[in-house]
This record gives C-alpha cells, structure tokens and sequence, in this order.
C-alpha cells in the first residue's frame, strides 16, 4: 500500500462519527489540562484510560493522543498570558511569550504559538506517515536479541534528560523492571512477588502506578510549594501578527518543526525535550541573541512548534518498534495493551485503519485545535483563575472513583494511594518517575526476549554482539552512556534545563 | 542527617534501592534460577535485584562525598491528608457507599490546603458526591454502592 492510499484509509477512518466526536473530546480536554497548572497530561490520559475500556480501541487512543498534543496548545496560553507554564515543555515559552504579553503583544503572542503548533501537527504527520512504515518493516528483522537491545536503548535513552544524577535514574529503570515482573510467570505457573495477594497474580496495572504518582503525587507536591500567585492576566487586544511578524516567525516555525520531529522519535524524546532544543537553537541562529528574553517572536514560535512537532512524533518509536519513549507513551502502550492491541510493527500489519486512523486524526485534531484556541483564548485564560482548593479535591474524586471501576477492587486503590506516597518521595529524592514507568511496562517484555535469545544461542551472551541489529543498538547505547557521562554534556545539559 | 552525609538526598534514595534490591534479591532465591540457557523464574528478578542493590549501594557511598547538598524539607501535611483521604475513601466505600466516603475524603484533603475554608469546602464536597452519582453511578453505570452497606443495600 503507497502512502497516498493508507492516508485515504486514515482519513476515511478518523472521518466517521464516532472518531472525530472522541478527537475533538481528547483535543477539549487536552486543552483543558493544558491551561490548568498542576495537572498534565498523563495524570490526565491515567484517569481517562478506565473510561476507554468500553470504547473500540480507535476512539480511546485518538482521544489520548489529542489530550497529549492539545496540552502543549493548552499550555501555552497560560505561559504567555500569566508567565505560569500550564505544561513542563511550555517552560521556555514564558520566556519571551510573557514579555511579549507584557508590552501588549499578548495576541500575537497567541497566535504566533497556535500558528506555529499548527504547521508544527501538520509536518509531524507527514513525517509520522513517511517514517513510521519503512520503520516498521525494518523491524520486522528483529529477532529476540535485537528487541532486547533495542529496549536496553530505548530505557537508557530515556534517562539522557532524566534530571539529576544518571546512577539514580539507572536505579529507577531497574526499580520499575521489578515491579513489572509482579505477577505470574508467563512462562511457568509460579508467582512472583505476589504475597498471596490474588488481585497481583495478572500483574501490577499501569493505571494504579500512574495516577499514584502523576496524580496524587503531584497534588502532595503542588499543596507544598502552594503559593498565592497574583494573576495577573494579559489583555488581548490584537490576534492578527503582522506581515513582519510572519516574516519574522516562518523560519524559526519550520526549523523548530524540523527538531521537535527528529527529537520526538529519538529514545527518551518527546514534546519537553524539543522545546528547549528548539529555543536553544534559535538563540544560536540569531543574528541578534540579546533579543531574546524581551519579547522575541522567535522565542515562542520555534519551542511552540517543537513541542508539537515531538508530542506527535514521540509515537513512532512506539507504533513500529513497540518501544514507548516517555511516560506518556508508556500510559499509550499500557492502553493499547488494555484494547488487546501489542504496540509494535505488528499494528500496522493487522491494523492499518487503526495506525493511519490515528494519524490522521493528529492532523484533524490540530485543525480543530487552531479553532479551539485562538477565538475562544479569552475563555481559557480565565480558567487559570480556578483555584487549586477546587481543582485538586476533584482530581483526588477522580483517581478514586476512575481507579475502583477499573476492576471493581480495593486493591488498586491501596496500590495507588501506596505509589502516590512512592511518587512524591521519588520527587523529594530528585528521582525522575518516567524512567521507572518506562521500565515497568517493559519488564516483561524484556525478560522474555532475553529468554528467548539466550534459548536459541544456547546459554552464550555473545549472541548480542554477533547479530549485526544487536550489535549496532548496543554500540548506540554505549554512545548515549559516554555522551551522558561526560562533563561538557551534563554541564551544558544543566545549563539548558536551567534557563 | 548526621553530618558524614554530604548529600541527604542522594543517600535516602540509595538507601531505598539498597532497601528494594535486597528484599526483592530475598524474596526472589524462592523461585528456581535455572540456567542462562534455560531461564527460569528466579533469574531476571534475581539479576535486577543484584543490580539495583549494587546501584543503591554505590549511591550512598558517593552521597559521603563531594559538595554538601541542603537537606529537602518535607512536608508532613499534604503527603498526610492526601494518603489519609484517600485511605479513607477506600476504608468507607463498601460499608458506607459512595457519597458519604467521597464527602469524607474531600473534607480530609481540604485540611491540606493553607487557603481553604470550611463552608465552600463543605459545597464542594456535597457537590462532588452528587455530581459523581450522577454521572458515573447513574450516567456510566459503573458498579458503585451509592449507599453502603450500613445502610442495608
């Protein structure tokens, strides 16, 4: 099947009734979560997923994929209009959007963002649907070791941005890798790690472990550092940039669009990481770097497209290669998995209207997303007004209700009031949560593959280096260790988180 | 923190991996290790377990030196009222239902926070109960006792 035909089929797919009344849901609510500091998106896809069960699989994963591109739409609006980031990869639009807003550009500033999240959603998708096929049936060589490689990358990968020292974040991969094993043994009837609890013999489910930690988690942390902030909200006067302002923003839109698409695909990628390559980028590329700081439309069209850009592509790794990047698209394995979907090359083989349904649904979201935000922006920016004495006791009803109907147990929710009180002392530790999220949707998947490796070389480890794939995956995987432990990166790489 | 720890942070954290790895390395001896030809169900967790205690371990010994870290302060009211609030939905749903353990946590977690007051928490707990019996008892149908049973349903 040519391209041209499987984006029909998409399109044909995300155009029925159904679909696009889900795309638009997770676009709202995406938005929504966007605007709305102290809950993200995954806390967010976390308390939705018990909602999508009754749901055929196309539906729920358009819909949390629009919750997952709408939050970084969402989340600028905030940046600009009252300096708070509503999303972590919105942190650098705060930078100049706000001045922007400050010297009555808050408008511009708007659209700018919304313009370039637009182009952004659309280069994506055409990158998602030239990439992700030869993707897949590359992957389709990949025996057991080499999908063992490839998930001892992709978790290694996934800590180059972890925060903090790189020991810890090993730590919390192996950590989640346990806590994945709970359960019974695929291969043979013994349970481990159980306690004789019978409701852990399936196993410990994503969705306890993930509105534990990005749901009551962040709430204990976010009364914390609970402060009264002045909101001081923009006015919006004027949307319409000017001929100069759109001069001024092309560039900078398609080269953050271009990063944000490489970056998303990489392990570990995704829509944070490319946001503050892409501001990085731009400073560097000025002709003028003291310019930004101080309202520069650069500023906020290249991260604001490079959010976008590495939300949607963030999907690549996961549809062909079966390997989730960041803790969002662990939640998005979890959910396929849940819809009796593997996430893998395999999608698109025996599911090709779901895989370039839900790419076409990313384009038609973001179409919607345009006209969701820039005429109705004054609405959202009002809701930054609603206080967190009412927003976090509704999310704490949430998790509650959204984790017991799940199963009907009480178990899941001890086991996430238990990983809500894990969470937090991971964040007071300076422990980052995804790598350990990574490792606990990849845990069985890896024990099997490394079973089955060792099965077929009989019991000799050289097999990893012998098989060409393996061996260039671990070559990768050693470079991502010398580039993380050098000197020069983690200076720099702190230096930029810091900004 | 005794004063021979430079980094609390990094040594609390190791601690706990140490903590982890051992335990799970204990409990996993239970299960036959096999061979690297012929895994079986003790040799991953076992592997894992060595790992992330050699990790933790590693952690606090480097947590003794370098440059000192200030100490996290944490804070004892959020973690308590949100973990009680929700331990005591969970303790009141069967035998209570549904509306009073949800009014119950609400009020718990409104202790929380620095800014609320009695009576619109008091609201948003009625309103919370009500908007949820609505909408995932009535509306969704899902399997929630809205009254529990103390009240003889």
């Amino acid at each position: 099947m040519d391209i041209l035909s499987s984006l029909a089929l998409g399109f044909a797919t995300a155009f029925t009734l159904q679909n696009l009344l889900y795309c638009f849901l997770g676009c709202l609510l995406g938005t929504l979560v966007g605007v709305l500091p102290g809950i993200g998106p995954a806390a967010t896809i976390a308390m939705l997923l018990p909602a999508t069960f009754t749901l055929p699989a196309a539906p729920a994963l358009i819909m949390m994929a629009g919750i997952y591109y709408g939050a970084q739409y969402g989340g600028s609006t905030t940046a600009i209009l009252v300096n708070l980031p509503g999303e972590a990869s919105s942190v650098v639009t705060t930078i100049d959007g706000y001045q922007m807003s400050q010297q009555g550009r808050a408008g511009v500033a708007l659209a700018t963002a919304a313009i370039g999240s637009f182009v952004a959603g659309s280069v994506a998708t055409l990158v998602l649907a030239l990439f992700a096929p030869p993707l897949a049936e590359m992957s389709l060589e990949f025996r057991a070791p080499d999908y063992f490689s490839l998930m001892v990358l992709g978790l290694i990968g996934s800590v180059i941005l972890a925060r903090g020292s790189f020991i810890k974040a090993l730590a919390m991969i192996v950590f989640g890798l346990l806590v994945g094993l709970v359960g019974t043994d695929v291969n043979a009837p013994v349970r481990r790690f159980t306690f004789e609890i019978p409701e852990l013999f399936d196993g410990i489910g994503i969705v306890p472990v993930a509105m534990g930690i990005f749901g009551l988690g962040e709430i204990i942390l976010n009364l914390q550092h609970q402060e009264s902030r002045a909101k001081v909200i923009g006015t919006i006067t004027k949307l319409m940039p000017s001929r100069e302002d759109l001069g001024r923003m092309a560039a900078p839109i398609l080269r953050g669009s271009a990063l944000g698409s490489f970056l998303g695909i990489l392990p570990g990628g995704g829509a944070l990481l490319a946001s503050f390559a892409a501001y990085a980028l731009e400073k560097k590329v000025a002709r003028d770097p003291s310019r930004f700081g101080r309202g520069a439309i650069e500023g906020v069209a290249a991260p604001e497209a490079a959010n976008n850009a590495g939300a949607q592509t963030s999907f690549i790794p996961l549809l062909t290669l079966g390997l989730p990047s960041n803790a969002i698209m662990a939640l998005m394995a979890g959910a396929m998995m849940i819809q009796g979907v593997q996430p893998g090359p395999g999608v698109m083989k025996s599911q090709p209207a779901l895989f370039w349904g839900l790419i076409a649904s990313m384009w038609i979201g973001n179409l919607m997303l345009l006209i969701l935000n820039l005429p109705l922006v004054g609405l959202w920016a009002r809701l930054v007004r609603v206080p967190y004495d009412v927003l976090y006791p509704a999310i704490m009803v949430f998790c509650a209700i959204g984790v017991y109907s799940l199963s009907g147990s009480l178990v899941d929710l001890y086991l996430m009031i238990g990983f809500g009180a894990l969470g937090y002392l991971f964040a007071k530790l300076g422990c980052d949560p995804a790598p350990f999220l990574l490792g606990m949707i990849l845990g069985p998947f890896m024990e099997e593959y490394l079973r089955r490796a060792m099965l077929l070389s009989r019991g000799d480890p050289m097999v990893f280096v012998e098989r060409p794939i393996s061996a260039t995956l671990l070559g990768l995987t050693a470079v991502a260790v010398l580039f993380i432990l050098s000197p020069t990166f983690r200076a720099r790489r702190d230096q930029a988180l810091k900004e | 923190m005794p004063s021979f720890i430079h980094k609390p942070r990094d040594f609390l954290a190791g601690l706990l991996f140490l903590v982890v790895g051992v335990g799970a390395f204990v409990v996993a001896q239970d299960y036959s290790f096999g061979t690297a030809r012929r895994m079986g169900s003790g040799y991953f967790p076992t592997v894992l377990a060595g790992i992330l205690a050699a990790l933790g371990a590693i952690l606090i010994l480097l947590s003794l030196f370098g440059r000192r870290d200030a100490a996290e302060a944490l804070a004892l009211r959020p973690v308590l009222v949100v973990i009680s609030g929700s331990l005591a939905f969970a303790f009141l749903l069967r035998p209570a239902g549904l509306v009073i353990a949800m009014i119950t946590m609400v009020l718990i977690a409104a202790i929380g926070s620095r800014t609320a007051k009695l009576l619109p928490s008091l609201l948003l707990a009625g309103g919370l109960a009500a908007g949820s019996v609505v909408v995932f008892v009535w509306a969704l149908g899902q399997p929630l006792p809205v009254w529990g049973s103390w009240f003889g349903s």
